[in-house]
Order: C-alpha cells, then structure tokens, then sequence
C-alpha cells in the first residue's frame, strides 16, 4: 500500500505538489461517484481526500452540504463507504485521506472504524470536528491500526499550537487558507502564503492547502509559495452539482480542470 | 482552552480547530468579567430595570385545585420579551460588550432566543443577525416581525427541516467566517464549551430567586421542580439551585412531539443515545450510524435533538428525571393554564404543566411543585388554534 511519504517524496524530487482532489463518496450515487473518482486518479490525482456524508456538516459550505445530501440520499452509508475504498484501492494504489465528522466514527466505534478503513486502504482519518486538545481519543486508536495522522491549521491558530499540532501529525497538515468553510472562492485568501512559509519554517511535516482552491493559478500559488500538496473540493464538486444530467459532461469537465491544475502545478 | 467544560463525560468542544482560538478567547472573557465588581453591578441593574427581575413566584390556585396539589409558577414569562432567554441575552451580549466584539450573531428556534437577542442588539447599539430555519419563521412569524423591529436582520435557513439545528449549524459556518468582530450569543445551555457553562450562569438566578422565594412565601422548599428541556437552559437555571437539596425532585421534560413510538418527537434524554453534535457530546436522537434525526413537536423551541451536556449527567447520575409530554397533552395543558389562570402559557412551558396534568389524583394534596413557566404564550395563539381546528374536523 502506497503511503503518503512515497508520493511526497518522490513529489519532492520532480519539485512537484501533489494534487489532492476531495469528494464525497457516492455523490450523487455509488456508481457514477466510483466513475468520477477513477477520472480523477487518471486525470493525475496524486492522494484522494474522500468525504462519508453527515447530516450536519458545519465545517462545510453549501457546495458540500449540498452533495452530502445527494449521497445520503442515493443511499450511502459507511458500510456501503468501506466497500466503495476497497473497489478504488482494487483500481488504483493511490494514497487514501478520509476527511469526516466524529459522530460517525463513534457510533461505529473508533478502534473498529479505524482498523476497517486502514485495511480496505485508507491511510488517514481526518476528524473536522476534533481538535488537538481531544486527539487523545483517537491518536491511539489511528496509529495501533497503521494510520497515518492528519490534523488541520487554520490561518488563527498560534505558533505554540502549529508546533504541538505539527508534533502528532505523521501524514501531512491540513492547512486551511482562510476564515471560514469550503467553498470556492475567487480569490485566494491573502492569509496563505505566509501561513505556508510560517508552517515551513515550524516543521518538516508536509503542508498541504485546502477550502477555497479553485483555479489552476490558485493551485500555482499555493505550490510555489512552498505547499506539498494542494487540495481541491468544492470546485469539482460543484462540476457534479451543475451536471447532474449529463454524468458524461461531469467526467469530461473534472478531467480537464484536474489535468489543466496538475500540468500548473508541475515544473515548467 | 483552559478548562475541559466537561459534565462527567459530555461536553467538551469538539469544534473545527478555527472556531478553538474563538472559544479560548470567550472562555478568558468569560472567566474575567463574570464576577468583576462593574460587570456584575451593571447586569444587576439592566436585569432589574431592563429586564424586570425579580420575576414573582405565583400561587396558581384554580389550576391547583384541578390537579388536586399545589403548583407555583415561577413567571418568567413576565420578563421582558416574555421568557426567560433575556437572562442569558443580557449576560453574554453585556459580555460582549466588554470583550469590544460589536457584531451580534444567534440563532434561534421559537424565536424567543433571536427575540431576546435583537432587543440586546438594540439596548448596546450591535448590528444584529438571527439565524432561522424557515419552518420556524412561517409558525412563529409574530416573533419574527418583533425582531425585525428591533433592527435585527433575519436569515431563513432552508437546510434540513428548517428548524432548530439547522438554524445553529449555518450560525456556527457564519461565525467561522467572521470570528474576529462577531460574538455568537448562543441561546441555550449546550452546544459546545464555554456555552453550557456560561448560559448556566447567567440562568442560575431563576434558580437563586426560586428557592429564596419558596422559603419566603412557602416556609419551606418545594418537593418537586418541574422544567421543559430542549437544549436545557431555563431547566439547568432553575435546577442549579437545587441540586444539593436532595429531597427536592427535579424533573425535566421533553418534547414528546406526536409520539414517542411514532419517532417524531425530540426527546432526546428519554429516547435518545450518546453522540457528538454541535460541538458537545451528549444524548443525540440519530439513525444506527450517527446521523442526527429530523426531530417533531409542536413547540419551536424544545425542537432540538441534542441536549445540554449537564443534564445528561444528571440524567445518568439519577440526580434528576426526565420525561416525554406528547403534543396533544401539551395543548390540553396550555388550554387549562389559559382557563384557569388567565395565563398563556408558551407551547415550551406547556410540556412542564402537562407532566403535572398527569399527577392529578396520583400526589397528595400537600404536594408543593414549582413549575419553571418559561415562557408566555402569545407567539403559539395561532399555532394552537389550528392545531384545534384541524383535531376538531377530524
């Protein structure tokens, strides 16, 4: 199973960020969720953030909200989600973020969750809603079933407190570039290349950039000001969202803009 | 964060790590101002002359003599905005104040807790925004307007059933965005810490005033006190004060919507199970892999699946007991209380008289219950008469 330092380091050799697209699994439905996700592998993904859909996600804007929705109600459950890992990891090798809320993880049980999703090929679990101050509750859990650690820096969090967060993480950052929930924006948020460069300086964890990347130049930016990996979500989930008629428009549109962010984001 | 804001096991603040520096920087404010000599001599004085503290302790003799036992009403449907939410309003929008935020956000159910907001809002010169769910905005459109009037801007929320939790889930995405100048006064006892702690606080004085009062008027505590629970702040308020008086029961109740059996309802304590949802770890009504139910009942207000996290504890410890009042008994209730005092009662209230309703005939005639009666009724008038007009052509 490929790990995230693999593809980070041999990223690091070629110069290169890793393109990091975010979905949620089985939006709009199972099938045609697996078909968007393999286009995106083919289209250059180099680790795949994955949602499982929560009726309540307040870390997230209406473009997600909004596909959460469209998965729950196609029918998407964990158990149906664990399967759904186990089909892409038969795909591809490819590196497996899972980006959710806890109660989900609780109810099932966080020890059982962990070592069922590590051996379907997850490599990290990424709680929204449990900062550093309780990663006690699953730390233990995580890396007894081989995962690797991610926790998220936003734009106000102190230097005292990217050290300590940067001391529990194995797998990368997740840097948030702004104030606020997913979405795409317009403009990249004035915060992040000092945020990058700062969190540089701190550690030598992998930093990658999420919430409101939405143009290959965002991507750019965001990987010359130092970035390992950069994550794309409400973009091409909006793709989804605007082509729910046509599932062959959604596969050819997310196969352009991710093919068009990987060649910016390579070396020139 | 200094403190855990644990309640046994519940609480805590399992929140996106942007909102934690917010939460830190409320939790030091908090701690700083709440026994400071000018904030508490300040909030002393606007809950007098603001407000309308004390609220009297009322002997509700007629309705007393139907359920066959004594039953006062702690009226804190007097306060001004008619519930008792300008308690927490006054205290943390004062709390504001000092910490220099000068943005109001809230979201609100019944529309008493955005109500009592908008009026803050006004009193100390805040832009104000109130978080809505559109179910709750077409029931309760009198508050609505009542807050418009107060110069706060209403934001319907079309998200899940457009009640309660959506309302909190896009407050908190709203905070998110705009945390360095806008404080959130959250509107009841859960959600995640500092808030169960601090709405307790700033409620405890419907507890103090109770107990003193019943000394006063009674010559002695009651034996039972009885509070709605939605998220729990008028319960946690008056409980607060009882808490070490173990011969006093204390009763919460939920919202038993339709149905308990029918799973529409949003009786959390009774039939819920422990889950995390906006920010704290308490009961959840939710499906089998955690998703949070869509709840039901006929009052705004308690139209919430998650519950503050001190009364899961005092569920657990057995230190207090909490029951379910379905909506057809509620209405009866709200309709005795109308009837027999010349008092409206809120549909939230209502759950409290309704357990009471069923006592009739089962307590001895010297039984003394004080029943927290939260909240007036006259935002609910059109909700129960059409619920009546509909069971009557049925």
């Amino acid at each position: 199973m490929r790990t995230y330092k693999q593809v980070f380091s041999e990223l690091a050799e070629l110069k290169q960020a890793a393109l990091i697209p975010f979905f949620v699994i089985g939006d709009p439905d199972f099938d045609t969720s697996f078909a968007i996700i393999k286009t995106a592998i083919d289209a250059g993904a180099d680790i795949l953030e994955l949602g499982i859909p929560f009726s309540d996600p307040i870390a997230d804007g209406p473009t997600i909200q909004k596909a959460d929705i469209r998965s729950l109600r196609s029918g998407m459950n964990v158990a149906k989600a664990l399967e759904f890992i186990r089909l892409l990891r038969d795909y591809k090798d490819i590196p497996i973020g899972l980006l959710m809320y806890y109660n989900l993880i609780y109810q099932y049980g966080t020890e059982k969750f962990f070592s069922d999703f590590h051996q379907a090929g997850v490599n990290s679990v990424l709680v929204a809603d449990l900062s550093i101050d309780d990663a006690g509750e699953i730390t233990q859990p995580a890396v007894s079933a081989g995962l690797d650690t991610v926790f998220m820096v936003t734009p106000n969090t102190d230097t005292e407190r990217m050290k300590l967060i940067a001391s529990k993480t194995t797998g990368f950052i997740y840097t948030v570039s702004l104030l606020g929930v997913t979405g795409s924006r317009e403009k990249l948020s004035d915060a992040v290349e000092e945020l990058v460069g700062k969190l540089k300086k701190l550690t030598s964890v992998p930093i990658c950039v999420g919430f409101g990347i939405s143009t290959a130049e965002h991507a750019a930016t965001i990987a010359s000001a130092g970035a390992d990996g950069v994550i794309i979500g409400s973009k091409i989930v909006a793709l989804i969202e605007n082509n729910l008629a046509n599932p062959k428009k959604i596969l050819a549109e997310i196969s352009t803009f991710l093919s068009n962010v990987k060649k910016t984001i390579a070396p020139q | 964060m200094k403190y855990r804001g644990r309640f046994g096991d519940y609480g805590g603040f399992y929140v996106p790590e942007v909102l934690i520096p917010v939460l830190e920087e409320l939790e030091g404010a908090f701690y700083r101002f709440y026994e400071d000599e000018r904030f508490v001599t300040e909030l002393a004085q606007l809950s007098k002359d603001y407000a309308g503290r004390p609220s009297p302790l009322y002997y509700a003799k007629r309705f007393s003599e139907y359920v066959g036992f004594k039953v006062y009403l702690k009226r804190e449907d007097l306060l001004h905005g008619g519930a008792h939410k300008v308690n927490n309003t006054l205290g943390q929008g004062l709390l504001a104040k000092y910490m220099g935020k000068t943005k109001l956000i809230a979201e609100t159910g019944a529309g008493q807790h955005g109500l009592a907001t908008a009026m803050i809002g006004a009193l100390f010169g805040m832009e104000t925004k109130i978080f809505m769910g559109v179910t709750d905005i077409e029931r309760q459109s009198v508050n609505v307007h009542k807050m418009k009037l107060c110069g706060a801007e209403v934001i319907p929320i079309e998200g899940g059933t457009g009640t309660l939790k959506d309302a909190i889930n896009e407050a908190l995405r709203y905070w998110t965005a705009h945390v360095t100048d806008t404080f959130y006064l959250f509107g009841s006892a859960c959600g995640p810490h500092p808030y169960p702690t601090i709405v307790k606080h700033f409620q405890t004085c419907i507890g103090e005033e109770t107990r003193q009062q019943c000394l006063e008027q009674i010559g002695k505590l009651p034996d039972m006190i009885v509070a709605c629970v939605g998220g729990g702040s008028n319960a946690i308020g008056i409980f607060s004060a009882f808490l070490d008086d173990k011969d006093v029961k204390l009763i919460g109740v939920e919202a038993g919507g339709r149905s308990l059996a029918s799973g529409k309802h949003a009786a959390t304590l009774v039939a819920g199970r422990v889950g995390i949802l906006h920010g704290a770890k308490s009961y959840l009504l939710q499906d089998k892999e955690g998703q949070v139910h869509d709840t039901e009942s006929v009052s705004a207000g308690l139209d919430y699946p998650a519950v503050g996290p001190e009364h899961c504890l005092l569920k657990d410890t057995g230190r207090a007991k909490y029951v379910a009042a379905e909506d057809a008994e509620v209405l009866d209730a709200f309709e005795l209380l109308s009837k027999s005092e010349g008092i409206l009662p809120a549909l939230e209230s209502a759950h409290a008289l309704a357990y009471l309703c069923r006592q009739k005939g089962k307590l001895s005639p010297d039984t003394i219950a004080v029943v927290n009666l939260s909240g007036r009724g006259d935002k609910d008038v059109s909700i129960v008469e059409k619920r009546r007009s509909v069971s009557r052509e049925a």
